[in-house]
Parts: structure tokens; C-alpha cells; sequence
């Protein structure tokens, strides 16, 4: 027994912001040459978020609103078989209590790949915290009061919470048949969907391996957790129409969803989205809007529900997965096969979960050359908080066990992590996933791979007790999309840009605010950019996926250079200047005389009637109904995360001593958001790989809930020293060779960590989270 | 058949409103609420001071950290009653002008630190407060002084890095 080491000293203290950020001789032919674009441009709405001024949605005034609290349930499953609203109704500042009965009949359902969820619960509750019935009162001390005074007589029902209890042969069913689609896989099951992949001749290539390794791993539950729980206002309107106040990732998906829900045309129905505060995925896709949207209609009254931050998580979480692998090697350590069974427990409905689990899996084989794949996932139902997007989208999940392999056969074979995955990372344009819809890698990730290796001092002798893991990883980005933008160029110079990205801490609106300068050529402060209502900005089809830099990106670039075309014309028409005499670059206008700026030729081609220009700019990515995904993707995000940890044998502590992170970017369109991003996405990584994990009772109730019992990572969980660096080659199909970048730095932390908690400790983990108890009774097994 | 009740009507009673006079932000302020409102509501509900947020509603988050008589506290465990004749200060109160932003606040905004932005404000009041008990922490103490204040988008690096640029800017002064 040793004592526990004292904690190094901390890096010095640093001012400049990238410091801590590895330099790349890439970000000089952007950085520094007066460009907006490429540099650390200070965040839009940065201000007004550190003096407390910003606006969220439980920050809007709406003095007349009446307040909204939910009646629920203290089972996870239940038949309700009668609801009594009398005694509520009679309590003070009650205006309405509504339930099932109360709505169109049947009940309307909603959802994103199935119709399943209903506006309020229709007969039965099928999760702990889905709402029975819902009140309405004058302020939300009677709105509460209200809601205990509802009585729901209902029976409990058996539910099932596990992977092991949904998969039981005579499980009870968490959706009844009439909600489930006639061509799911398992119609009579709590199968929901599945995946299918193969490729390559198993049976050869095994006959090949010289290892075989084979194993099963477990990710838990986690939610989302953002500091902002959120809300929704909605305001009936004279027309008959809503207004929706909610922070929405997909604000016209919500537009959408409610129209046809209430059954009114897209323009009675106006969503207008407040930054969320932090969305990760969980703030995506419609919950409650529309029972809230039926309530304001049928009351006539504005309707507010500010969220708790325990409402979230019987509102979102990570699917949680089993994934068993066997996977085979050749005696120098080439990967010849892989075989995955990911089983993704999801929750009561279907959100966006079976995509979670499809597009998750595809890459489960990782970004290797394997001739030999079979990987086969499913997305199982369970009568809990129903799973949705979560920042990774399945693939940290996958990620966890193949990583896990890899090490776990280079220990069988004398390699270290770094060297397996030298020999079997693909190369730029060969293809990680074969078949007919070959995903050839669009970057040079083995760069990735050495820079991290460098970074984390791979090879260097280390002191027992320490240890050191690398890990890569891919995440497809979108395999369709549609972001459409509007660029004004005003007569004084100053510019707009209309983008519907939801601005919930990536920092979207700084990208067009610096892409408008350039285009434009005018100053950073004269740009303003509208976002967050579906009557003044034009259609996005969703925040999510990593996309936006890509699609709205190119989306607003095009509005910039169509006003430049325009600027030509006009100029051309009002100087009377044969057009052919005419240019255009980035922010100027090329004449006979010499380069103008925009503003200024712009102002000339108005002439004294002034005006403006409006420039369209519109990012189309159809997918194709061949491809499995329904698209190839328009990017992948590649990370390689490198972990050394120093663990204490006699607490299962770890210390994590320095953690490297290196994303494949294409191109820092801001390098200080980069870092914000890599930066933010490694330590949640670090919270699902070592310390998150929603605790799920025998009775289906969350065990842990609330920030008491549920622990994130804090400031004290930061590795002692934090390292973030991209690899830049501008090979991205974004703006200016651009990739998005926010969710690659948690793709593959678990799989480092674990690695480097087995070189310091000789343990092999293969459950999530690595909490010290796991730790220590690993080390206590293994000297038993 | 079982039938339960989802939970027993429970007696309702809206405690009487208290005059509550304090200093916020400088100014003099009365404020009439029920004794079992917490600061926080007040200040958001009361007052419109709605830079202070709601997330955990338990003290872990911070971010509803205010400063009370000069230490941080998390106005969400505070009754507002607990503020009559002392002085709070809220994050609207940290700029030295309407529409100006103090250093610290600068530094957040140099540093990368504000991403989604809904804990800033605590971290900046959690950060004053810690400049100011400590005017040259440690990247140890930094950490150590502002582990009360989570931040799910884990802008943690860059605002010890704030707290850094801060001390030396003060020390420079």
C-alpha cells in the first residue's frame, strides 16, 4: 500500500486563451491576417450572457400568463382508470385541469420516426413523470396545489426497465400493437428497430485469426443535465393560431409537429425559440408543446411551464447499451474481423431513438480496415425516461467496446494502443465501411493518431501505478439536410443575416457574424443575425448532428455571394460600366479603377434611392434511398483522445493526470470556439465514462434524481492538465474547407480512460461508469 | 381492482406577504413576499433581476449565486426575509455602468468561457467573490473555489483561465 501521491502542480497560469491549445502550422494561413474568419472572434451574445441580460425562456416576461403544473404519478406503469378533478377545480386560482378526456379523440399522437407519443397520457402512463392530466392556475403556488389535489385512480401495471426484463420472453409489452408499426422486426416484442451491417467473408477471415478476443460491455443511462431545465410559453393568438415560446434545437420541426397536432396551416403557428441554455441533443424534438398548445387554445389563456431540473430527466437521457463483441486478429496485430451486437435500451417512446441506434452502429466497426463485419443493433423499449439525442448519437456507446477491443488484443499480443491502431487505422479515401455504400474516410486521421501519441508523451516510461490509453473514433455527420438563409447588405454598411440555427452554446451566430464581415467586407459590429422565429427566418431543418457549420454555413456564404453578384450588376447598370470590366471577391468589388469595398460600391450602385440588397443563400443535401443511413454522410468527425491517469489502489481513485484531445476540424473558423467545444466535450465524456449514470429502481423510478444525487463533472474533475489541438487540412465540404466539430472530443473517452486505468492498474473494466467502487473491487478480484 | 390516489390533496396555505426592505445592486429596494420565498424568486420575480438562474433549486448549481454582505451564497437556499436591512449583489451588479462590462466579465468573454451562458452569471459572481477573498489564486484554488459552480457545456478550463487574467489585470492596476 502506497500513499495516495500529492497532486502536481498545476500548468502556470496562462493568459492568452490558447495556451493550453496545442499550435498548428495550419491556423497560420487563416489567423492573424485581419480576416474575421479564422480568428478568435469574441462570442455574438457573449456580453449579454455574462451580465445576466440575456433573455432565456423562463426570463420573459408575460405578466398575464397563467401557470401550468403537471399530475403525476408515483409508478412507472399504470392503468388509469379514472381521474377526479373536482376538488382541484374548486381550489383557489384554478382555471382549468386538463386530461385525456379533454382532447380530440383518439388522443392525437406525435413523434419523429414513429407516431407514438400522446399529447397526455391516453388511459395509461408508460414512464415515471409522464403527465395524467395537467393544471392550469394563476400562479404556480396554486398550480402545484392543484395538482395534488387531482386524484388518479390507477392500477400499476408491471413494467420493464432493463435490457434483460424488455428482451424476456413474456415481457409485458411497453407499447400495445395498435401504436407500433406493422413492419417493425418484432411486432409482438419490445424490439422497436434494428441494424444491420455486414460485410466481407466471416468464416475465412476468422479461420485467419490468430487472437480472438470476445467480450461484453455495458453503457449506462445518462441524462442530459443542462444548466438551463428549460420551459414553454405558449400565447393563444386573435386568429386562432399559437405563438410557442420554447428553446428548441428544431424550431419548424416544432412548427411542424403542432400544426399538424392542432391541425392548423404553418402560418397560424409561430415558434419563436429563446437560446436554449445548453441543449446536447435533449432539447431537439417536441414533449410537451402540444398538450401546452392545447391548453392555451381550449383556455384562451397564455400558458407557462418553467421545467425543474428533476422534470428533465423524466424528460431526456442516453440510450443506455449492451454491447457484446468478438473480434479477430492476425499475430501482428491486423484486425480481421468484428462481430457487435449493440443492444441500445431506450426509453417508453420512440423520439429519435431507432436513428440513434442505426446511425450509431454504423460506424461500431470504427475507423479501421476489416475485412470481416457483422454488426447487428437493436433498439429495445422500456417503460423509462423515453432516450433521445445526446451529444455522440449513438456512437460513444459503440465507440466503448471496439475501442476496448483493440487494447484488449494488444495486450494479447505485446503491442501497445497506439501501435494497433497505427496498423489498422484507415487511410484517407479507403473505405471503414464496405458494401454497397462504401464510407471512404475523408480525412488523415492516422495524423490525428501521431499528434495525440505525441501530445500524451505515449511511449515514455511511466512510474507504476500510472498509465496511459489512446482511443480514436468517428461519428457520421448528417446524412440530408436543408438550411436556407437570408443575407440583407443595408445602404449604411451594416448587414443581417437571417439563419435559423438554434444558438444554444456552440456559437453558430459568431460563424455568420465573421462570414458576413469577410463576404461583405464589413466590420464584425455592424452585423446583426435573427435566429429563434419561424415568422421572420427562413426554413432549418434542424441544430443537430454537428451540421450547422456545414449547412447553414454554406447556406449564408451563398446569400453573401449572391449580394456580391448583385452588387456587380447594379454597379455595373448604375456606373454605367461594361459588366465584363467588373469583379468580385470577398468583401470588394475589383473595377477598372481599382478594388472598392462592397459597402461603398454598394452604396454607389443604390444611388440615391437607396435601399438595400437581399441575397439568398440555400445548402440542399438530398440523401439517397439505396444508402443504408438514407445518405452518406456529409462529414465524419474524427477524434483521438489519449488518457494518463494515476490510480489509487487503495480507494480505486483515479487521478487523471493529462488528457489529450485531437479533433480532425477541416478548418478553425474559430479557433477559440474549437477550443470551447473539444474542450467541453471531453469532460462530458469523462462524466458517462467515470462518474454519470442514471439509477433506475425495481419500480421503474429514478433513483438519483436531481443534482444532489446525480454528480457531473465539476470544476475539481478536471484533468490536471487539459490539452485540445485539431488537425486543420481544410478538407472539409463546409465554408472554407470547414467540418463541425462538437461532438468528436466524448466519442472515444471511455475507451481511453479504460485503457489507461488497465496499463496503470492491470484491471480490465468493461462497464461504465469507471467509479472507484468498480475500480477497487477490480483490484480486490483480481488479488483474491 | 387496487385504486390509488397519485398523492393526497395537501393544504394550500399562501403565507402572508412580509415587506422585506435591502440594498441590491446598490439601491435601496422593498420587496413584499410570502416568508417562504427564496431570495432568488424575489430577486427574479420581485425585483426583474433575472440574471440569476434557476437549474438545481437545491445549492448545487450555482447558478443563482449571489453575493449577500460580501460572500457568495446560493440565493436559491436563502429566504428573502433572510436579506431585510443587508445587501445583495447580483451579477447585474458586477459591470461599472449599465452597458459596460467589469474586467472579469471581459475576461470570460476573451477566455472562451461563455458557451450557452446560462451558468455564467454564477461563475462571474462566484468568481468575483473569490478574486476578491484571493486576489492571486492558484489554478488549484481556482478550481477548488469554484467547485460549486457546474457547467454542463464544461467551459471550466477557460474560466479558470478568466480568474487568471483577471488576478493579473488587478495586479497590474
Amino acid at each position: 500500500m502506497t500513499e495516495a501521491p500529492p497532486r502536481p502542480a498545476p500548468a502556470a497560469p496562462v493568459r492568452d486563451h490558447g495556451a493550453h491549445r496545442e499550435a498548428d502550422p495550419h491556423d497560420d494561413g487563416v489567423a492573424g491576417t485581419g480576416r474575421a474568419v479564422g480568428s478568435g472572434v469574441l462570442r455574438y451574445g457573449g456580453a449579454e450572457r455574462a451580465t445576466g441580460a440575456q433573455q432565456y425562456v423562463a426570463d420573459l416576461p408575460f405578466p398575464d400568463a397563467a401557470q401550468v403544473a403537471f399530475v403525476t404519478l408515483p409508478v412507472a406503469r399504470a392503468r388509469i382508470t379514472a381521474i377526479d378533478t373536482s376538488a382541484a377545480l374548486a381550489l383557489p386560482g384554478v382555471v382549468a385541469v386538463l386530461t385525456a378526456d379533454d382532447l380530440p379523440q383518439p388522443v392525437p399522437r406525435f413523434g419523429i420516426s414513429h407516431q407514438d407519443r400522446p399529447v397526455i397520457a391516453d388511459g395509461e402512463v408508460v414512464f415515471h413523470g409522464e403527465p395524467a392530466a395537467v393544471v392550469l392556475a394563476e400562479t404556480v403556488d396554486q398550480a402545484r396545489a392543484a395538482s395534488r389535489a387531482v386524484v388518479v385512480h390507477h392500477e400499476p401495471l408491471p413494467g420493464v426497465y432493463t435490457l434483460e426484463a424488455a428482451l424476456a420472453p413474456d415481457a409485458p409489452l411497453v407499447h400495445h400493437p395498435s401504436v407500433r408499426p406493422a413492419s417493425g422486426p418484432a411486432a409482438d416484442s419490445n424490439v422497436l428497430d434494428d441494424a444491420h451491417y455486414a460485410w466481407g467473408d466471416l468464416e475465412a477471415e476468422s479461420a485467419r485469426a490468430d487472437v480472438v478476443v470476445e467480450n461484453t460491455y455495458s453503457f449506462p443511462m445518462v441524462t442530459h443535465f443542462p444548466i438551463e431545465p428549460g420551459g414553454t410559453v405558449v400565447v393563444p393568438t386573435a386568429d386562432g393560431g399559437v405563438e410557442v415560446y420554447s428553446p428548441v434545437q428544431h424550431p419548424y420541426l416544432l412548427q411542424r409537429v403542432l400544426a399538424k397536432v392542432l391541425d392548423l396551416p404553418l402560418t397560424k403557428v409561430r415558434v419563436l425559440a429563446p437560446d436554449p441554455g445548453g441543449g446536447f441533443g435533449g432539447k431537439q424534438n417536441p414533449r410537451y408543446e402540444p398538450l401546452m398548445a392545447f391548453l392555451a387554445l381550449r383556455t384562451g389563456r397564455t400558458c407557462r411551464l418553467v421545467h425543474s431540473l428533476e422534470d428533465t430527466f423524466a424528460m431526456m437521457r442516453r440510450a443506455a447499451c449492451r454491447i457484446h463483441a468478438r473480434t479477430g486478429f492476425a499475430s501482428d496485430g491486423t484486425v480481421l474481423t468484428h462481430e457487435l451486437r449493440a443492444d441500445y435500451l431506450i426509453g417508453a417512446y420512440a423520439d429519435v431513438a431507432p436513428r440513434v441506434m442505426s446511425k450509431g452502429s454504423y460506424v461500431g466497426a470504427g475507423p479501421y480496415r476489416i475485412p470481416a463485419v457483422r454488426i447487428d443493433a437493436r433498439a429495445v423499449l422500456s417503460n423509462t425516461t423515453p432516450s433521445t439525442a445526446f451529444r455522440g448519437f449513438g456512437c460513444p456507446q459503440v465507440a466503448w467496446a471496439t475501442e476496448s477491443q483493440m487494447d484488449a488484443a494488444a495486450r494479447a499480443l505485446g503491442l501497445s494502443g497506439l501501435e494497433i491502431r497505427r496498423r489498422n487505422l484507415i487511410g484517407r479515401g479507403e473505405a471503414f465501411v464496405r458494401g454497397e455504400c462504401p464510407a471512404p474516410s475523408d480525412g488523415d486521421w492516422l495524423e490525428s493518431l501521431e499528434k495525440a501519441a505525441a501530445l500524451i508523451d505515449h511511449d515514455a516510461p511511466r512510474p507504476p501505478g500510472r498509465g496511459v490509453g489512446i482511443a480514436v473514433a468517428i461519428k457520421p455527420g448528417a446524412t440530408s439536410g436543408l438550411s436556407q438563409s437570408l443575407v440583407r447588405l443595408l445602404y449604411d454598411g451594416s448587414a443581417l443575416a437571417y439563419a435559423g440555427t438554434s444558438d444554444m452554446g456552440q456559437g453558430a451566430r459568431t460563424l455568420w457574424q465573421q462570414i458576413l464581415a469577410d463576404e461583405l467586407g464589413v466590420g464584425l459590429d455592424a452585423v446583426s443575425v435573427v435566429s429563434g422565429d419561424t415568422d421572420r427566418v427562413p426554413f432549418d431543418l434542424q441544430t443537430s448532428a454537428s451540421r450547422s457549420t456545414v449547412f447553414m454555413g454554406n447556406a449564408v456564404l451563398a446569400a453573401c455571394r449572391d449580394i456580391r453578384a448583385q452588387v456587380l450588376e447594379l454597379f455595373a447598370e448604375a456606373t454605367e460600366t461594361p459588366v465584363e470590366l467588373l469583379g468580385e471577391g470577398p468583401g470588394v468589388l475589383l473595377t477598372p479603377e481599382g478594388e472598392l469595398p462592397l459597402p461603398e460600391a454598394a452604396r454607389i450602385a443604390l444611388g440615391s434611392l437607396r435601399g438595400e440588397f437581399v441575397g439568398r443563400g440555400t445548402s440542399r443535401m438530398r440523401g439517397r434511398s439505396a444508402h443504408p443511413l438514407g445518405g452518406d454522410a456529409a462529414f465524419y468527425e474524427f477524434n483521438c483522445t489519449a488518457i494518463e491517469v494515476e490510480v489509487d489502489t487503495d480507494t480505486g481513485e483515479l487521478l487523471l493526470l493529462k488528457h489529450v484531445s485531437v479533433s480532425d476540424v477541416g478548418t478553425e473558423l474559430n479557433p477559440l470556439q474549437v477550443v470551447s467545444q473539444d474542450e467541453g466535450a471531453s469532460i462530458m465524456g469523462l462524466g458517462h465514462s467515470q462518474m454519470e449514470q442514471l439509477l433506475v429502481g425495481e419500480d421503474g423510478v429514478i433513483r438519483n434524481l436531481g443534482a444532489l444525487d446525480y454528480r457531473i463533472p465539476t470544476f475539481k474533475d478536471v484533468p490536471v492538465e487539459l490539452v485540445t489541438a485539431a488537425v486543420a487540412n481544410a478538407d472539409g465540404p463546409g465554408p472554407y474547407g470547414s467540418k463541425g466539430i462538437s461532438e468528436g472530443a466524448l466519442l472515444c473517452t471511455a475507451g481511453a480512460l479504460g485503457a489507461a486505468v488497465t496499463d496503470a492498474a492491470g484491471v480490465v473494466l468493461r462497464d461504465l461508469p469507471i467509479t472507484p467502487e468498480r475500480v477497487w473491487r477490480a483490484l480486490h478480484d483480481q488479488t483474491d | 381492482m387496487t385504486t390509488f390516489a397519485a398523492t393526497g390533496p395537501s393544504p394550500d396555505h399562501e403565507d402572508p406577504a412580509v415587506t422585506v426592505s435591502t440594498t441590491v445592486n446598490g439601491e435601496h429596494r422593498t420587496m413584499s413576499v410570502p416568508a417562504h420565498r427564496t431570495l432568488l424568486e424575489a430577486l427574479r420575480d420581485q425585483l426583474a433581476l433575472t440574471g440569476s438562474k434557476t437549474c438545481c433549486a437545491e445549492g448545487e448549481c450555482g447558478a443563482c449565486t449571489v453575493i449577500l454582505d460580501g460572500h457568495p451564497v446560493t440565493s436559491c437556499l436563502v429566504l428573502a426575509v433572510e436579506a431585510e436591512g443587508r445587501e445583495v449583489t447580483t451579477v447585474e451588479g458586477l459591470a461599472p455602468q449599465p452597458g459596460e462590462l467589469s474586467d472579469l466579465q471581459e475576461e470570460f468573454l476573451a477566455a472562451g468561457a461563455v458557451q450557452c451562458g446560462f451558468c455564467i452569471p454564477g461563475q462571474v459572481v462566484a468568481a468575483e467573490c473569490l478574486l476578491r477573498a484571493n486576489p492571486t489564486p492558484s489554478t488549484a484554488e481556482i478550481r477548488e473555489g469554484m467547485s460549486g459552480n457546474l457547467c454542463r457545456c464544461a467551459s471550466y478550463e477557460r474560466i479558470v483561465c478568466a480568474v487568471h487574467a483577471t488576478a493579473e489585470r488587478r495586479a497590474g492596476a
